[in-house]
């Protein structure tokens, strides 16, 4: 079966990719003795070579050394985001599954007025107000990102709910908060950890955005959206190594977490064999 | 297709959704001036700049009393929303100049955009949608799904750049930002349609993919529907199978859509804009935001918010014309 080929083929791309991606991001900082701030302005501006795979910046800095701290600053502000979103997320999903009634009538309008303002523009309005800070940035990626976690765990428990399990715990006497937490909660985790899993590039590329646009973290820390940004000025001169790779380096993640959370999903839900959407 | 449109059905609908949008709007502004309240943010400062580190307390005290800015929150929600009724939506600081009239001026450059950068998307969309969906799983198919999924993980404001870099700087073909050329004191249809060429392009590309997707799956089924095999059956040739019935069962889901996707065209916009130097309301919203200019920020989310409310009806009324079983109930 080409089909099957083509699905092992993707998953082990996207697993070695994001191993090759948390190795890097983990062990180069402590183990290489090397300094990405370090600046040498003889060696500003110089193409990819063998001695600077990446090329160096405007200041002479080396750019993979640079990308790297770059996705790790990123990668770290994207796992916290999506972290403090799910968190939020499914404790406003299931409060507006498990309670139902008004409080899950008023929790879903909640919901849908959020999802009004594009997400962006919430992310952006939040940071102007709070900047500057990497909590700000945090704080605005997790307000926008937990909406689709909610409906998703709402769902759940509302399918959970008609289950006989629950019915057996009722009455065997449990409280609606047993039932919840000991009962509806952990059934829902798997979704719950899947979504937050997509969530993680979404997230980056957020607050490359943020960064991009001179509202995300302060501009010395090298996050991939303010290596964009800083390398604007030597695009605009021709050079074009240090705007490619940061970009490359935001794609390449997301491509291969889509590919594990989408190998993730066929497992749990084997009906559904969707396209893997980002 | 001479069907009679169900105007009353639909003009009913409008009018609920009018009347729910009220809450979201009132809600929205509210949280907005919450929000600012919480922040560090003190408007008094904003109003007075440089100025305010050498004004003496008194002064400054006095000017807090002239902005309002002493009221209460709710007090100072109410003010401004009976002003914005009458069309007083207060004056931009980063701007100089009153907010409706910002907003007025750079609407248009704005949908400009957006409607040439849908453009494009549906008829790339469409067109290479077709082309993949015909033959799933052909090397077509798998290079150009590829393709829209790189481009999906790709943010639009790289694109951009890389875009500038080419087509500006490397072959020169096309000006690298802004609505004239810098020589230029008149707005001339050309010069714009020029300058319109690379912000559109990108802005379209960055939504392509989702379309293509959408229209790919959608004719991608319609070939297996009983329909459509009736009609090869009968031995029509592959050109009106497709056109006539797959493209129709297959895109109409797609173009009804459109609305939905508001939200995602102003992220992009927000993006396209700054790198562009393009003069909407989008990048108005970035600057008003990198100098924390209130009332600019706060009129234009809430704009923001009116036409992801508007889209979403206009897509929700399209689908129930589509498919008269969906009907106007929502």
């Amino acid at each position: 079966m080409a089909d099957r080929r083509t699905h092992r083929l993707r998953l082990w791309t996207s697993a070695v990719t994001v191993g090759v991606v948390l190795l890097a991001v983990l062990l180069v900082p402590p183990l290489v003795q090397l300094d990405e701030q370090a600046v040498d302005l003889s060696q500003k501006l110089l193409p990819p070579s063998w001695d600077h795979p990446f090329g160096t910046d405007d200041l002479g800095r080396d750019l993979l050394l640079r990308c790297v701290y770059g996705l790790r600053i990123s990668l770290l502000v994207g796992l916290v985001a999506a972290l403090v979103a799910t968190v939020v997320g499914t404790a406003v999903g299931a409060a507006a599954g498990a309670l139902g009634g008004w409080t899950d009538r008023c929790l879903m309008r909640l919901v849908d007025a959020f999802s009004s303002v594009p997400h962006l523009l919430l992310g952006i309005f939040v940071v102007a107000l709070f900047r500057p800070g990497v909590w700000p940035v945090i704080a605005s990626v997790a307000v926008t990102h937990w909406l689709s976690t909610a409906r998703i765990v709402r769902s759940e428990v509302l399918s959970l709910r008609t289950r006989p399990f629950v019915d057996a715990a009722v009455s065997g006497g449990a409280s609606r908060w047993r039932v919840t937490v000991r009962h509806l909660l952990p059934a829902v985790l798997p979704q719950a950890g899947l979504a937050a899993v997509l969530m993680v590039p979404h997230a980056m590329w957020h607050e490359s955005a943020l960064s991009f646009l001179g509202l995300g973290l302060p501009s010395h820390q090298a996050s991939l959206g303010n290596l964009v940004q800083n390398a604007r000025s030597s695009l605009l001169a021709g050079d074009w190594w240090p705007t490619l790779f940061p970009g490359l380096l935001l794609i390449v993640p997301t491509l291969a977490i889509a590919g594990l959370a989408g190998v993730w999903r066929d497992r749990l839900n084997p009906r559904r064999r969707s396209e893997l959407m980002l | 297709m001479s069907r009679r449109l169900p105007w009353g059905a639909m003009a009913r609908m409008t009018g609920r959704r009018a009347l729910a949008a009220v809450p979201v709007l009132l809600a929205v502004t509210l949280a907005v001036f919450a929000v600012a309240a919480a922040s560090p943010f003190d408007p008094v400062k904003a109003y007075a700049g440089t100025a305010g580190l050498t004004a003496s307390q008194e002064n400054l005290d006095q000017l807090r009393a002239n902005l309002g800015a002493d009221q209460p929150l709710l007090t100072r929600w109410w003010d401004w929303l009976t002003a914005a009724v009458t069309g007083d939506l207060g004056d931009s600081s980063v701007m100089r100049r009153p907010v409706a009239e910002v907003i007025t001026e750079r609407l248009g450059w704005s949908v400009l955009l957006a409607v040439t950068a849908f453009a494009v998307a549906i008829v790339l969309g469409t067109l290479l949608g077709v082309l993949a969906g015909r033959r799933r799983g052909g090397l077509l198919d798998r290079a150009v799904s590829s393709a829209a999924y790189t481009l999906e993980a790709a943010p639009a404001f790289w694109l951009g750049l890389l875009a500038i870099w080419f087509f500006a700087l490397k072959l020169g073909v096309l000006p690298a930002g802004g609505l004239t050329d810098t020589a230029s004191d008149t707005v001339t249809a050309d010069q714009v349609a020029r300058h319109l060429v690379l912000p559109a392009l990108v802005l379209g590309i960055s939504q392509l993919p989702w379309f293509f997707l959408y229209v790919r799956q959608g004719v991608g089924d319609a070939l297996d529907e009983d329909p459509v095999r009736g009609a090869r059956a009968r031995g029509l040739s592959r050109r009106t199978v497709l056109t006539g019935h797959a493209l129709r069962s297959g895109m109409l889901p797609m173009l009804t859509l459109v609305g939905s996707r508001v939200p995602e065209l102003i992220t992009g916009a927000l993006l396209v804009e700054t790198v562009f130097s393009w003069p909407g309301i989008a990048a108005a919203t970035v600057q008003a935001a990198t100098s924390v200019d209130f009332p600019l920020l706060a009129a234009l989310t809430v704009l923001a918010t009116a036409a992801v409310l508007l889209g979403n009806l206009l897509s929700d009324l399209l689908y129930g014309l589509a498919d008269p079983r969906v009907g106007f109930d929502g």
